[in-house]
């Protein structure tokens, strides 16, 4: 009956986000970094692919990635050929969109595969509820529904759906105790979007460790002698074939430093141009504030203060005044020590893949916190899997609740047009108040406290003050940026809180455990 | 989960559905001279922001009638006039007068539509929640609520063309609604309001009228019935008045006006209706056979007789239920009979339609999709074709999903059992009418519906016959339409007495 009833609401979704669509009009940057790699791919020989650069959008996802575009393409040619053409910079017709807007609807398949695996493997109370009130039912609507996904998929445009229904599908293959298909699926989709590096640490300490070892000692730490040497080749031979089949071809044409250097563009800045919420928002904001508080009380010369704007629109570096620059190894550093606790904590105290999980969602809300060039969109690797965990345990839901109204608001900036706000607004009501009901029913009780309510209600007053007000006032024209910075700087605070909720649960687990054991 | 959030969960994904519909293209766009109704919308607030009221129906020289000149009562022109207040609030030259015309912007737009969303969002759907949760029996209020709200046609032509559609049928809505809980003073009030915002509504009258008078005969015409005869009567003529007020000083405006409404001399119909006339016109040319004064009788004649047994049968008996099945009934045969039909007047009957949603599913989604089918020649015109097919795709799966109204079609159900055993008596060959609406026929009809808005979107049609598409369309609905008036009409009719529906329900 499960799978039944996920594919039930599946169409729904699907028919909402075709509703979306109809933005046919409307296309984003990455509609054109899309199309342009579609170009690529399709008229370009493989060994071109990493050079090309006539389009500034240069290739710069894994190569499964780009085969995944060459095989669009092959469909792409019958919509309009002219989108194929590399030099068509820009280029949009009716079918082109149709086509790439089809294209982000049919691979979410995958999206729907993964809910509905994901679904199965949650844990069931007794006892007959209404279909509404079924922990699975509500995970596939929070999934299924993501504002987020929506948004940015489908309107903006980028093909999430299909990547995060393999990394969903990867984390139920886990749940349900096939280890290595999860492997398998994950090593995928390193190989299709190298943003989920990210995660890796909990992925390989967590296969090392519960999958390697075969017992535990009956304290839960590890029993070297149980060491399986036969699954370690196993899954080491999947890492290396899937990377082989992608790298494999770029390293025998002696190009891997070229398509790395495209992987990693460390010449941008240490934030987008809209900062990403999370903590460096709040080093550049308590940075700012301190100038310009220097330059009142006269303790700074205005002169020698780097000119940089914040805000210009286009990525670039962006130097502290007064407080320290940070430099990506700074930022690498940060990350790996906010991730630190939790892949040991599974190390020490394995707790089966819903502690693979927790840690999952750790490493990347820390890389979301602490990484070098964070784009707002990254924070959906942390609330998708999350939800999994939020229909499980009350604590989790209420940190979800957090994490997941912050974190939605804070990709408002996406959509900046005039008749893009209803839609984003509704959109936003809509899966806040599901999220809000169906939780509290499943919990039966509040799950926020006060203040939390209260910082939540103040994203309506930024919301109001940034896209209604703001506009109106004078300032408008003189510091049209400021929208932006109270946007991701409120947004931070909630995402920084959510964080550190998250790791005190994970360590009070921690804690739990070893006092039972005593 | 709680009543209240699933009910806002629904207006939200109603909302979303109609602002999403609303990014698309509007009727007219780009297309000067003419435009469409989108700028008639927009000229009328220039003509009345401009003019004093009593030029607004003339033509002077400054308002040329023949170029979308007023051809709505009263309402219409003040809601009008109150756009156009905000509209120079915002931006003065989108009502500037002859130099605004044919003006076409982003902003204008975005304008344009928030005007539409405010006034559905304050009218129709408050009258839908009201309608639902206080008027429709059994459990799955909700689920109707949100069949409502999402019906096609309401939405792609308020969103997508370009009309206020919701505000009239809002208003007559309300005028159930309130008539449902009681209120009749009320009721005939908010009927007025639709009345005077489109004369279209005038399909609906009928059964109001005789709703409120068989009420009034009910309670004895000797004494409580005549009070309440006589309150209805005063409520309507001072709405009436107060609507009419600024044109009532002068005959010759009120003529003017009521020219305006009728313009008889449009002919039987235009374009492509999916009608009595416009059908037959594929056999004989009414059109040019007969005179202007003879199609008018005919027309006149057949739809009074096609009116007559369900206001007769509601005069006798004015429930709910009864009055329900009037509406429909009513318009419907206005719509395939009347003098002048446009295709968007479909969605009269389909707003009655709407309310049998959970009484009788099967009959009730099938008509509302062939309603919406009956108008792609005009979405296809404006360019709402993805528009059109998505929200008709997501209207049949979430209505024949959470209706379950596969599974409700045996002849219990569909309220045709009395009719079968009426009639097993008189003719029996007649009796396979009951058996029409099944499952697999409603299947076929989908499936040509889709086969026929595929053709006309990718065949081109033969040289000698450029308008078979459309023909074919509102012929095909057509048929739908005749088919389920006589449904509803035998419905109505055969309605056994209320004891025994209630002992029906409560055996369901």
């Amino acid at each position: 009956t499960q799978c039944l009833f996920t594919l039930v609401i599946a169409p729904d979704t699907e028919t909402l986000k075709l509703t979306e669509q109809q933005i046919l009009f409307y296309h984003s940057t990455d509609f054109e970094v899309h199309r342009n790699w579609l170009a690529i791919t399709h008229s370009l020989p493989v060994s071109k692919w990493y050079h090309e650069n006539t389009s500034e959008w240069t290739l710069d996802y894994p190569p499964l990635f780009a085969w995944f575009e060459y095989s669009l393409s092959h469909v792409a040619q019958h919509f309009d050929k002219e989108m194929l053409v590399v030099q068509n910079l820009l280029y949009t017709s009716p079918a082109t969109i149709l086509f790439q807007r089809l294209s982000v609807i049919v691979t979410d398949i995958v999206f729907i595969y993964a809910v509905k695996e994901c679904c199965r493997s949650v844990r069931e109370e007794k006892g007959s509820k209404d279909l509404l009130g079924h922990p699975f039912f509500i995970l596939a609507a929070l999934l299924l529904w993501n504002f987020g996904l929506l948004i940015v998929d489908h309107i903006h445009f980028q093909y999430n759906g299909f990547l995060f229904g393999i990394l969903l599908l990867s984390v139920a293959r886990h749940l349900q105790g096939r280890h290595l298909e999860g492997a398998l699926l994950f090593t995928v989709l390193l190989n299709l979007k190298h943003i989920y590096l990210y995660i890796a640490p909990a992925y390989g300490i967590f296969l090392l460790r519960s999958y390697c070892f075969t017992e535990d000692n009956t304290d839960g730490s590890v029993r070297w002698s149980s060491f399986s040497p036969v699954r370690l080749v196993a899954l080491g031979s999947i890492v290396i074939s899937v990377g082989a089949l992608s790298f494999g071809p770029f390293i025998a044409m002696g190009q891997l430093p070229q398509v790395l250097s495209r992987l990693f563009p460390f010449k941008r800045g240490l934030c987008h141009a809209y900062w990403a919420p999370n903590v460096w928002a709040l080093y550049n904001m308590v940075d700012k504030a301190l100038s310009v508080l220097g330059v009142r009380l006269k303790l700074l010369d205005v002169a020698k203060l780097p000119k940089a704007s914040m805000t210009g629109g286009l990525v670039q570096e962006f130097q502290h005044s007064i407080l320290p620059s940070v430099s990506p190894s700074i930022t690498l550093i940060c990350t790996l020590l906010s991730i630190m606790p939790a892949v040991l904590s599974i190390w020490c105290r394995p707790r089966g893949a819903r502690g693979f999980l927790r840690c999952l969602v750790v490493c990347a809300l820390g890389s979301f916190m602490f990484g070098w060039h964070v784009h707002e969109k990254a924070i959906l690797m942390a609330i998708l899997p999350f939800s999994i965990l939020a229909v499980e345990s009350r604590e989790d839901a209420g940190i979800f609740l957090m994490l997941t109204t912050t974190g939605h608001y804070s990709l408002f900036p996406l959509l900046f047009t005039a008749a893009e706000l209803p839609i984003k607004v509704l959109l936003m009501l809509l899966f806040t108040l599901y999220s809000f009901t169906s939780l509290k029913k499943l919990f039966r009780g509040s799950l926020l406290n006060p203040l939390e309510t209260t910082y939540l209600l103040g994203l309506v007053a930024v919301e109001i003050l940034c896209e209604v007000v703001y506009p109106l006032s004078p300032w408008q024209h003189t510091m049209p940026f400021v929208p932006l910075l109270v946007t991701s700087v409120y947004c931070s605070l909630g995402v920084c809180y959510s964080f550190i909720r998250l790791y005190v649960s994970l360590l009070r687990q921690h804690g739990t455990d070893k006092h039972k054991q005593l | 989960m709680e009543n209240w959030s699933l009910v806002s969960i629904c207006v939200l994904f109603g909302l979303t559905a109609r602002w999403a519909v609303s990014l698309n293209s509007y009727s007219g766009a780009g297309k000067p001279p003419m435009f469409g109704d989108y700028e008639a919308q927009r000229h009328w607030q220039e003509v009345t922001y401009n003019l004093p009221v009593h030029e607004w129906y003339f033509n002077t020289t400054d308002n040329n009638l023949n170029y979308w000149g007023l051809d709505y009562p009263p309402l219409t022109a003040y809601h009008s006039l109150l756009c156009a207040h905000v509209a120079k609030l915002i931006n003065p030259d989108w009502v500037e007068l002859h130099a605004s015309r044919g003006h076409e912007s982003y902003g204008h737009k975005l304008f344009m539509r928030a005007t539409v969303l405010v006034a559905d969002l304050l009218i129709y759907i408050p009258a839908v929640v009201l309608y639902s949760f206080y008027l429709s029996e059994g459990s799955n209020k909700k689920k109707v609520f949100l069949c409502i709200l999402l019906y096609p046609g309401l939405i792609l032509i308020d969103y997508g063309h370009f009309q206020y559609n919701s505000i009239s049928l809002g208003l007559a809505l309300w005028g159930v609604v309130v008539l449902g809980l009681g209120w009749d003073v009320l009721g005939s009030l908010a009927f007025v309001l639709s009345l005077n915002y489109k004369q279209m509504e005038l399909y609906h009258s009928l059964p109001f009228f005789c709703y409120l008078l068989g009420k009034c005969f009910k309670q004895g015409l000797a004494g409580r019935g005549l009070f309440l005869l006589v309150k209805i009567a005063v409520t309507v003529l001072v709405t009436f008045a107060l609507c009419w007020l600024p044109f009532l000083s002068d005959p010759g405006q009120i003529l003017q006006v009521v020219h305006r409404l009728f313009p008889v001399g449009r002919g039987l119909f235009e374009d492509k209706v999916a009608n009595t006339w416009c059908s037959l016109n594929v056999l004989i040319k009414i059109k040019t056979i007969l005179s202007t004064d003879t199609q008018l009788y005919i027309s006149l004649t057949t739809t009074l007789l096609a009116i007559l047994p369900s206001s007769i049968k509601l005069l006798m008996k004015p429930t709910l239920w009864q009055f329900k099945l009037a509406l429909v009934n009513s318009s419907l045969a206005f719509f395939l009979f009347s003098f002048q039909v446009h295709e968007k007047s479909i969605l009269l009957p389909a707003l009655p339609v709407c309310l049998l949603l959970n009484d009788l599913p099967l009959p009730a989604i099938w008509f509302l999709q062939a309603s919406t089918f009956s108008m792609l020649p005009l979405f296809l015109k404006d360019g709402l074709l993805v528009p059109y097919v998505v929200t008709s795709l997501a209207f049949l799966f979430f209505s024949i999903y959470l209706l379950s109204a596969l599974e409700h079609c045996s002849e219990d159900k569909l309220r045709l059992g009395p009719y079968r055993r009426l009639l097993i008596c008189i003719v029996r060959r007649y009796g396979y009418l009951s058996n029409c609406i099944n499952k697999d026929h409603f299947y076929f009809s989908i499936t040509a519906m889709a086969g026929l808005s595929f053709m006309s979107v990718a065949l081109a049609p033969p040289a000698q016959l450029p308008d078979l598409f459309p023909l074919l369309v509102s012929v095909f609905s057509y048929l739908h339409f005749l088919g389920l008036l006589l449904y509803f009409n035998i419905v109505q009719i055969a309605e056994p007495p209320q004891s025994v529906r209630k002992n029906q329900k409560k055996s369901n």
